[in-house]
């Protein structure tokens, strides 16, 4: 096990569910309740020194429980390392902390998120849709949405 | 008959109406608004272009202001993000007016049959004319160019006359 990954599981417990380091990927699936705390850690934490959010995204896995998925791709420019962190979400509830308040770029991130998945980020400064306009319904990446569903056409007044 | 040519001087008469010579001036003035969102774009620059210089046939001076522009010619694939921006152009464009709808894409959605893209102009815009291709070569501008000289020319009814189609 990596240092990181022994750190992360050292300090937070049983709120690491599980770990892997296939191929030498570091990944950890932790509980979303102390997200924020672990977040700041793997930020903080003089060995580790995260201070890179290269990429947030969700992921749909329809018909398993709990259904949706936030992945976090973190990087350190000082140490040179990597590490995922998955959240796992259940559909009645996709909400998660909003990691604005660590690292201010993954705010477009999380925008994403929402857009395409309808992940709500509590606590996000400014939670609206980013690639598709307002009035688009429904969210385009999940995998129950129609593939043949037609948009209503926004415009000008007539 | 045999016109006799007396070189005097004097002006030539000829006789027409004036919806005939009015239509005359607008068939060889085309002026094109591109509206250009994808490789069909490079297309239309191709037309008008040295090699196949569409300005042959009148329609060669290219108007970035909606305007001053006759022709709407919709090149490349249209979201429902850019459509409101299309209808408002179209908007702005002095009447008489005609829409030219450039290739899969604009003509239909083309094979982007998605969340995003909308499935052709024609939801939107009464078009003239649809060029086929995807992209169309610069011969398909060239006959649609051709085609609205000849709307034009026997003043047959544009789209917008009849939009929209019940």
């Amino acid at each position: 096990m990596s240092v990181v990954l022994e750190k992360l599981s050292g300090k937070f417990g049983a709120d690491i569910v599980s770990t892997h380091s296939n191929f030498g990927d570091d990944t950890a699936l932790v509980r979303r309740e102390r997200i924020l705390e672990i977040l700041t850690f793997l930020r903080d934490d003089p060995e580790l020194r995260f201070d890179f959010a290269m990429d947030l995204t969700g992921v749909d896995y329809l018909g398993e429980e709990p259904r949706f998925e936030v992945v976090y791709h973190l990087y350190s420019l000082e140490k040179k390392h990597r590490v995922r962190i998955k959240v796992r979400l259940h559909e009645g509830d996709p909400v998660i902390d909003t990691a604005v308040s660590v690292w201010p770029g993954i705010n477009w991130y999380e925008r994403e998120a929402w857009d395409m998945y309808g992940i709500v980020f509590r606590d996000h400064p400014n939670l609206k849709r980013i690639l598709m306009y307002e009035g688009f319904e429904g969210h385009a990446l999940r995998k129950d949405y129609p593939k043949a569903k037609r948009q209503p056409t926004i415009g000008p007044e007539e | 008959m045999a016109v006799k040519h007396v070189k005097d001087g004097a002006a030539g008469v000829a006789l027409t109406t004036l919806e005939s010579l009015v239509a005359w001036g607008r068939k060889y003035s085309l002026y094109p608004f591109t509206f250009a969102t994808a490789c069909c774009g490079i297309e239309v620059m191709g037309a008008f272009g040295t090699h196949y210089d569409l300005s042959r046939f009148g329609a060669e001076v290219v108007r970035f202001s909606p305007r001053q522009a006759d022709v709407l010619l919709v090149a490349g694939t249209i979201n429902y993000k850019m459509a409101p921006v299309m209808k408002r152009i179209y908007d702005q464009m002095l009447e008489p007016k005609w829409v030219i709808s450039m290739g899969a894409c604009a003509s239909s959605g083309g094979f982007y049959n998605n969340y995003t893209v909308l499935q052709g102009i024609d939801k939107i815009l009464p078009v003239d004319v649809y060029i086929p291709g995807c992209p169309p070569n610069p011969e398909g501008i060239i006959d649609a160019v051709v085609q609205i000289q000849k709307i034009i020319e026997t003043g047959a009814p544009r789209a917008a006359e009849r939009w929209p189609i019940k």
